[in-house]
């Protein structure tokens, strides 16, 4: 990996960090409303995977995809308006924090019923296979979604057609508050793909050069029309499931190790439950990104200054993504109206309610 | 012009928009080398090949959605769910995908899906197999429902379903696809969602769909020996639906009769009558009247299964209550 692709991937691990802090710091000023999932701790599956993506590639996320979105290419500014549910936000406020699509950068949307990554991906993998075009489409989901019917049902057709689909399983571990060995009888997530003859890999999802080199790997096998892959990625969130979630149901010396990038086989076992405090979480220490970060500078890829100036850019950068959010214009009735019937051609009626 | 069945009018239209249009694509249980459980997709496969005509496993959400996420790309999927009870296995994919996706982008994708299958209760399937579920669909803004009653709508209909730019629910009936009826593939078809005058009478409006249309139109033979004359509307669409080719005639007629196989609880006719009433309350004189199928699981018993659903007397009988004054008796 070279010096400036080092660099922009530790760019946008600090701008998905950076965006994330914004976006809970709105959120308690109550400019954000509804639910709100935060990416904090898990930056180095989004930015290792996504970086390894061409931008013929389709992404489909869950709704903790604002960090997907942003390292995608859409604009801070558009995400953060469409968070704040404005018109100018990139679903022209009628998605919210959940529903982020970009047409334009192959952006599929983010989706909320958990387990509905799957049949989406399949169908856009159809599409490309059918048009035998050299795409792949990244397919994002949590260990949560490992039990529902979707799941197996899809990755059954992805692997039956020999569908162009990079499956991507973000496991931190949680489904909401409960913990993979209460939900899972196999908490080995990639175990499973083989149920299917899906080549499937694990790593650490907190080392970002390592999701990258694998994401790149599996990527290039299916362009190569080896069919779907399957990637699990070992990670952690800082925070609850949602901004409404305390998550006091997770053992703190849990969150150190991760934080900490100890091992936690014994760490989960404590049975000392609280949620950590903003103090615990800046004294855990060495994180995905600070790691990142050590890494870069140890090896000579960057120096305190340079990291510095990139800091100073991308608060910039968010704080003016704040700024647009705030003063962007609210859509109105007759903008729903409008998304609603876009691009339709109602053979009669055009809805009176206009 | 020719003669032809409900499911071969079916099997036309799908031939001829796949002919038209490489973006056209099939896929379901069976459509490919059985032909389609209805025939609607025979001898498909072997025409366009079986990346154009997908037989799927059993797992209708996820091939439902896999629907959805082709849509997305720009193909022209049609989705083939093998019968309406198998949809509620699938309604993630419609209800939460199809219908709100191209709202939830901001409109930045259409969603050229239909999705074809047939509902209503057939002969003795039983209680799962003999669902009538239009009810829970109309109640889902961002859905578009079809329900052809005749092989000449059936085909021209399915044609427009595949060219729209939102999701379709094709919505067919078991009954219906050995029916037989001339078919006009040259002719200029009615808009997709306009409802079409089926018989002409000035005394009573009886709005009758699907199935249940042959049968409303049987009792106004019957009724007209009695002196009584129906007017038929056959709605074709349960969303949207056009009031206007209705109230027009409630106007008319002063009376209304609505015929559904649904279960009588908030169903189509419920919709009907609700809005009927308030366009034309104070031109009726009558209380308008609904004949609806039992609001029980249809019982397996064909006797029992026979009086769960509108049968022909019930129409006639609901008819001439309708025009017998307050106080006498029918």
């Amino acid at each position: 990996m070279d010096k400036a692709q080092m660099a922009a991937m530790l760019r946008d691990m600090l701008r998905a960090r950076a965006f994330e802090e914004a976006a809970a710091q709105a959120y308690a000023q109550g400019h954000i409303a509804g639910f709100l999932h935060l990416y904090p701790g898990e930056e180095a599956v989004a930015v290792g995977v996504l970086h390894a993506a061409e931008p013929g590639d389709y992404v489909v996320s869950t709704y903790r995809e604002h960090v997907h979105a942003l390292v995608r290419g859409i604009p801070a500014r558009q995400i953060m308006a469409e968070l704040h549910g404005k018109k100018t936000g990139v679903s022209g406020g009628m998605g919210g924090s959940m529903h982020l699509f970009d047409r334009s950068r192959r952006f599929l949307g983010g989706y909320a019923i958990v387990g509905e990554t799957f049949p989406i991906a399949l169908g856009a993998g159809y599409a490309v296979a059918y048009r035998r075009l050299p795409e792949a489409v990244i397919c994002f989901f949590g260990d949560g979604a490992i039990n529902q019917g979707t799941f197996h049902e899809s990755l059954n057709m992805a692997a039956l057609w020999k569908l162009p689909i990079f499956f991507v399983c973000e496991n931190n571990h949680y489904q909401i508050g409960t913990e993979i060995h209460r939900h899972s009888a196999i908490t080995e997530v990639y175990k499973r793909a083989c149920g299917y003859g899906i080549p499937a890999e694990k790593v650490d999802g907190m080392d970002v050069t390592a999701v990258h080199e694998a994401a790149k790997r599996a990527l290039a096998r299916v362009r190569a029309g080896d069919g779907p892959q399957f990637l699990e990625l070992e990670t952690y969130r800082y925070r609850g499931h949602s901004m409404a979630d305390p998550a006091t149901y997770r053992p703190k010396a849990e969150l150190n190790a991760y934080q900490a990038n100890d091992p936690i086989a014994a760490a989960i076992h404590e049975a000392e439950y609280q949620y950590p405090s903003a103090e615990a979480i800046a004294e855990a220490g060495a994180d995905c990104v600070t790691r990142f970060t050590d890494r870069c500078c140890k090896e000579g890829h960057l120096d305190d200054a340079v990291v510095q100036r990139m800091r100073q850019e991308i608060q910039e950068e968010i704080a003016d993504a704040v700024a647009f959010a705030e003063q962007s214009p609210a859509p109105e009735l007759q903008d729903a109206w409008k998304a609603f019937q876009h691009n339709r051609r109602f053979e009669i009626f055009m809805e009176a309610a206009q | 012009m020719s003669e032809m069945l409900y499911w071969k009018a079916l099997n036309r239209a799908m031939d001829a928009e796949m002919a038209a249009d490489e973006t056209v694509l099939t896929l379901g249980e069976d459509v490919g080398l059985y032909g389609g459980t209805y025939r609607v997709t025979e001898g498909l496969m072997a025409k366009y090949g079986e990346w154009r005509v997908r037989d799927t496993p059993i797992s209708e959400n996820s091939f439902t959605g896999l629907g959805v996420g082709a849509a997305m790309l720009g193909l022209r999927p049609v989705v083939e769910i093998m019968t309406i009870n198998f949809a509620l296995l699938a309604m993630d994919a419609i209800v939460n995908m199809a219908a709100k996706i191209p709202f939830m982008s901001g409109g930045q994708f259409p969603m050229p899906l239909t999705i074809r299958m047939p509902g209503g209760v057939a002969r003795q399937l039983g209680a799962q197999h003999s669902q009538r579920l239009e009810h829970q669909l109309m109640n889902v803004p961002g859905l578009r429902i079809v329900v052809p009653a005749t092989p000449q709508d059936a085909y021209w209909q399915l044609r427009q379903a595949i060219r729209s730019d939102d999701p379709i629910i094709v919505l067919e009936h078991e009954l219906l696809y050995f029916s037989k009826g001339e078919v006009d593939e040259a002719a200029e078809a009615p808009p997709i969602h306009q409802a079409v005058v089926r018989r002409q009478g000035r005394d009573i409006t009886c709005i009758a769909y699907s199935q249940m249309l042959p049968l409303a139109l049987q009792a106004a033979e019957q009724l007209a020996t009695e002196g009584i004359e129906l007017t038929i509307i056959d709605p074709r669409s349960l969303s949207p639906i056009d009031w206007e080719t209705c109230a027009r005639s409630v106007e008319q007629t002063h009376r209304c009769l609505i015929v559904e196989e649904d279960c009588r609880f908030a169903g189509a006719g419920a919709e009907f009558a609700a809005t009927l009433q308030e366009r034309c309350f104070y031109l009726l004189d009558a209380p308008i009247r609904r004949v609806a199928g039992l609001d029980l699981p249809t019982p397996f018993n064909g006797t029992l299964e026979a009086a769960s659903i509108p049968r022909v007397e019930d129409i006639v009988l609901a008819a001439r209550q309708i025009m017998t004054p307050p106080g006498e008796s029918a």
